[in-house]
């Protein structure tokens, strides 16, 4: 055998192993619609996502309704959100643009360890310390509601979005800022006027992932968010979150049964959320890099 | 005029520094709370002896054990395949082939799947179609594959820190693609697949979601004696203790034991690797 023949055999095993993401990609889209589709020979597709009760156990007239599901999950993630946003890019901004590199060089492990806390261990500290001290702070019945499970969300996703913005503002070319100096702005109007506009794009996509990621996260909202599956009005009421609702029912559902399926299904709207986002990310992304000045 | 400029810029500076600080302080908040009450249980008995009576008394071994276990597992067979696929896509594909687009798309979009759902795969097709049943070995897969695209992400990000000129003065003396990968290539991005390595490690460790139906179960008398045996493990050992059982009162402390024990644990690997990190900024020749 000659070294180029060699080398093409090891070049076709290779490509071959990197389609084991492919095949995992794929094989995870066919296993939810196989196992989630049934779930629509029950309900209607518009019933499932608009209807407004949960009962998938009850004996006589179960319903199927995750329209609560979809609103726990969106409320809590947006909750987290409005939290991650201001200190996330603060915190970014200021280790980009502010911080001295001694000051960095602690700052950004501290943030990064903080990030390798399991999700498990962040609820369990929402459960045991700040469930019962929002119940006192707001004279609530409960302290397992949609704000706690955000505010355990918010930090846990923290570091994430932390990383990406701090990336973003990186990518900012120093002769930009340079510009901005010259012309007699301080740091303040430099960081507001010249390189926030221009990370914009790299820092929406940071919030976006961050978003992402927060509606795909399960054992929090499990443990804190108060499982109640109604339709939330407020920030202080309890929530059941799609992810938690998968989690704390596969277990007692009847392989194959109606229950099984409707989870999948909810399964299938989750992986339909994380496509959206996806597409979100790189359109923002072409743009960017279309329009982009220097 | 000048004065409220100038007085305008400190806010904004202070702000910005308050925020990185709120974030680091809810960090030492939090292992603050985990090391007063969890250092009340944590003693050598607490780490090699048996839960006994219902879970209310005992120590963590076999959830220490099942967690080893399941993250072995895990990255035996994910290190492999993110390794040859992230050098796939640094070193043999085009930008624009088909495969390489393919490939790319998958490793974005999983990396952004929902761990539940992982859990949901796993169990469809490892605990039932495979037939494993609820074990090490469907959960170990479960959690290779959500670990694939952390992996193959980091060992990229070190195969693309290794210069051009590397390549290209191994291909001058007349090595072979393979060659240059084997011989120059990995050799020089070692120390930084390790780092992603070690991640992955403390990122399987602490997973909860995927094998919940996958791979655990609260309570077992049993240690794992094959692949195919159900394990404890330590994530979902915390979330068993403050959901199931009759008596929330011992079992918080051992909760509290576990969640140190854990966080510990990955705090430690991530540690490692952050220091592995800077040593290696530190000392790069080129």
């Amino acid at each position: 055998m000659t070294r180029a023949t060699k080398d093409k055999i090891i070049e076709w095993g290779i490509t071959l192993i990197a389609l084991t993401s492919v095949i995992s990609f794929l094989g995870i889209a066919v296993v939810l619609f196989a196992q989630g589709l049934p779930a629509f020979n029950f309900v209607g597709l518009w019933d499932f996502l608009t209807g407004r009760g949960w009962h998938p156990t009850h004996v006589y007239e179960p319903e199927f309704g995750i329209l609560p599901l979809i609103m726990g999950t969106l409320w809590v993630a947006a909750g987290a959100l409005i939290i991650t946003v201001p200190f996330g890019v603060g915190a970014a901004i200021y280790i980009s643009e502010v911080a001295r590199p001694a000051v960095k060089d602690v700052i950004k492990p501290i943030i990064e360890l903080l990030n390798s806390v399991p999700s498990v261990v962040m609820g369990f500290i929402g459960l045991l310390i700040l469930a019962p001290a929002v119940m006192n702070l707001f004279n609530l019945p409960v302290g397992l509601t949609i704000f706690t499970a955000s505010v355990m969300l918010a930090l846990l996703y923290m570091p994430y979005v932390v990383s990406i913005a701090e990336d973003a503002l990186n990518a900012i070319p120093m002769s930009l800022r340079e510009a901005s100096y010259a012309v007699g702005a301080n740091k303040m109007e430099t960081i507001t006027k010249v390189v926030l506009p221009a990370a914009f794009p790299g820092v929406s996509t940071a919030v976006i992932l961050g978003g992402g990621q927060m509606i795909g996260e399960t054992m929090i909202v499990l443990m804190v968010a108060g499982g109640a599956a109604m339709v939330p009005t407020s920030f202080f009421e309890p929530a059941r979150p799609m992810t938690a609702t998968i989690a704390a029912e596969m277990g007692e559902t009847v392989v194959g049964g109606d229950h099984y399926h409707a989870l999948f299904a909810i399964g299938i709207v989750l992986f339909v959320i994380t496509l959206i986002l996806f597409i979100l990310v790189n359109l923002i992304e072409k743009k960017f890099r279309r329009e982009k000045l220097w | 005029m000048v004065k409220a400029r100038a007085i305008k810029e400190i806010l904004l500076l202070n702000i910005l520094r308050l925020s990185a600080i709120a974030i680091m302080l809810s960090f030492f908040i939090i292992l603050y709370f985990l090391a007063v009450e969890g250092l009340k249980v944590l003693s050598i008995s607490f780490l090699i002896e048996r839960p006994r009576a219902g879970m209310t008394e005992g120590g963590i071994m076999p959830a220490l054990l099942g967690t080893f276990y399941l993250t072995l597992g895990a990255i035996i067979v994910a290190f492999p395949l993110a390794v040859f696929t992230a050098i796939y896509m640094t070193e043999y594909a085009y930008t624009q082939s088909k495969t390489m687009q393919a490939v790319r798309i998958a490793v974005n979009t999983l990396a952004g799947v929902p761990s539940v759902v992982y859990g949901l795969f796993g169990f469809a097709v490892f605990v039932k179609v495979f037939g494993f049943g609820v074990s090490i070995l469907a959960g170990s897969l479960t959690i290779a594959i959500l670990l694939l695209p952390i992996l193959i992400r980091a060992t990229q990000e070190a195969l693309f820190a290794v210069p051009n000129s590397f390549r290209e003065a191994s291909f001058a003396v007349g090595a072979t693609k393979w060659q240059t990968i084997r011989m120059v290539v990995l050799p020089a991005s070692a120390p930084g697949i390790l780092t992603g390595v070690i991640l992955s490690i403390s990122r399987a460790a602490g997973e909860t979601a995927p094998i919940m139906f996958t791979a655990v179960t609260f309570f077992t008398i049993a240690l794992p004696d094959s692949i195919f045996s159900e394990v404890m493990a330590l994530p979902y050992h915390i979330y068993g203790l403050m959901t199931e059982g009759a008596v929330p009162e011992k079992q918080v402390p051992i909760a509290y034991g576990t969640a140190l024990v854990l966080v510990l644990l990955v705090l430690s690997l991530s540690l490692t690797a952050i220091i592995i990190r800077i040593r290696l900024r530190k000392q790069k020749k080129w």
